[in-house]
């Protein structure tokens, strides 16, 4: 090993590789925990690429394919129902963890200067995240997903101005049907994974390069910090050690807890009751059901859309809005995480009353 | 960039020019290519299947306070039979979100499951988010058979 090693230093000098590696240094304090969430997220994402891939072997999209290759995947193929519900929850475990993180990263302030940069680029990954969840829950062309399909892109299509094309576009037509199946399927296993990793790389460099945020009351307050420990290798293995717990977790729950399959998509069959999207979707659905049909002159749903477009686009930006972050004592920093702590809430709120109802 | 400072070099202007003129051939190039692309993405016309009457079927499979979806053309048409024994048909795509109605016979009214919206026999939005009424269509009855028929103002 040893050889190989020095045969290729010989050849291409690895100290600048060592020196990166090294450089970076992991702070010791009351929130290091926090600093696993984006690498868990990070773990999720490999077993979604590595049982993507092997379900690709056997899936078959298409109205008259698509639920019988799932069937067969789940009833036929040996293991096969492990490596789909193994997909299925680390797709829900890989939103989860990306929310986690963004929160976390949100409320320690992470995102001031000068790591703008790293939060906007996570800000897209997780909306590459929920691009998957979105594409991906359509391809076993069930009742569930077709509905939720129709659903989504007429949300997509009630945008001002680009609606109608992206509605077209979305669906490969005016009405969801095998073309937007196989549509959802490019977009799920080639556009979508191209996007998502040159995202990664770019937010995973930064990082690399900038090194780890600490909150700025830390930073204020040198006393609260218990040393530092090196990235690599020694925070890199507690990683993997976290990676380990997780995968079981994973691998538990897969066993457990299967997904159903549930009926296949009959573009004649009225939508169930009970019909509800996916649960990182249920706080905008649960919005959208309570806003009447008729809003400040506009459709309520319409109202319910942009309300959301503005949010997300603040959210993103808020490494510009949130002036001082970096000042724990600033009267706009403060206000910044009760926005947060709202904002919190309200998707919590709004989830769990999805659920009740 | 480079200053003009003798005849043995090319005139602004003409610099300007070819700087256009590579420019826009690169413009244009870039059009040749991304223009295809866009119409490859735009999903061609299906033929629109002119349909002007189905039959939603036979009198004695609707039993009183029941309904039926039927395939009108591409659209799915609910069609229901009322306590009273008349027959209405409307369309069944919610006009809210797209999702698909259904009678509820309970209550006697159509519901969508999607995000709750109701509607009355007659197709008016009665309650939740849906912001027009359903289209009506034409239900009739020919001999022991239920015709549906474009409604006139549809």
């Amino acid at each position: 090993m040893n050889k190989i090693v020095q045969w290729i230093d010989e050849r291409i000098s690895l100290e600048a590789a060592r020196k990166f590696a090294k450089k970076k240094e992991v702070p010791v304090f009351y929130g290091t925990v926090w600093y696993y969430l984006g690498g868990v997220a990070l773990f999720l994402f490999i077993i979604q690429i590595i049982t993507g891939i092997l379900l690709t072997f056997y899936y078959q999209p298409g109205v008259n394919t698509a639920y019988e290759s799932v069937k067969f995947i789940v009833s036929k193929v040996e293991y096969g129902w492990l490596i789909r519900e193994t997909h299925s929850w680390s797709a829900n475990l890989f939103i989860f963890f990306i929310f986690l993180h963004m929160f976390t990263v949100f409320f320690a302030k992470a995102y001031r200067k000068p790591r703008e940069m790293t939060w906007m680029t996570g800000m897209l990954l997780l909306l590459v995240a929920l691009g998957f969840g979105f594409s991906g829950y359509l391809l076993p062309w069930n009742e569930l997903s077709f509905f939720a399909t129709r659903v989504g892109t007429e949300i997509a299509g009630a945008l001002p101005v680009v609606g109608d094309f992206l509605l077209k576009f979305l669906r490969a037509g005016d009405e969801v049907s095998g073309a937007t199946l196989t549509r959802f399927y490019g977009i799920h296993v080639a556009v979508l994974p191209l996007i998502a990793i040159t995202l990664l790389v770019i937010h995973l460099l930064l990082v690399q390069f900038q090194g780890m945020s600490v909150p700025p009351k830390l930073e204020k307050n040198p006393a609260l910090r218990r040393g530092a420990i090196p990235f690599f290798p020694n925070f890199v293995l507690r990683d993997l050690t976290v990676w380990l717990i997780v995968f079981n977790v994973v691998a538990l729950l897969a066993l457990l807890f299967p997904w159903e399959l549930g009926l296949k998509a009959d573009p004649l069959a009225p939508a169930p009751a009970g019909i509800r999207p996916e649960w990182y979707f249920m706080f905008m659905f649960q919005t959208l059901k309570q806003i009447p049909a008729h809003f400040l002159f506009m459709e309520g749903e319409l109202f319910g859309i942009l309300v959301f477009l503005v949010g997300g686009i603040i959210w993103f930006l808020v490494p510009f809005l949130d002036k001082h972050a970096g000042d724990p004592d600033a009267v706009s920093s403060k206000r910044w995480t009760r926005i947060g702590i709202i904002v919190l809430a309200f998707i919590i709120v709004m989830t769990i009353w999805g659920y009740l109802v | 960039m480079g200053t003009d400072s003798g005849t043995s070099l090319p005139s602004a202007s003409r610099r300007k020019f070819i700087d256009y003129l590579l420019g826009g051939g690169i413009l244009a190039w870039l059009g040749t290519i991304l223009y295809p692309l866009y119409r490859y993405l735009t999903p061609p016309k299906v033929a629109n299947v002119s349909v002007n009457q189905v039959e939603a079927g036979l009198v004695k499979d609707f039993p009183l306070n029941t309904a039926k979806i039927v395939r009108f053309g591409r659209k799915p048409v609910i069609v229901i039979r009322k306590k009273t024994g008349e027959f209405t048909a409307l369309t069944a795509t919610c006009t809210h979100l797209d999702c698909t109605v259904q009678y509820k016979s309970d209550a006697e009214i159509i519901w969508c499951a999607c995000h709750n919206g109701k509607y009355d026999l007659n197709g008016n939005n009665i309650s939740g988010p849906p912001p027009k009424p359903l289209t009506r269509m034409v239900a009739k009855v020919q001999k022991d058979k239920v015709i549906v028929m474009r409604g006139e103002e549809a």
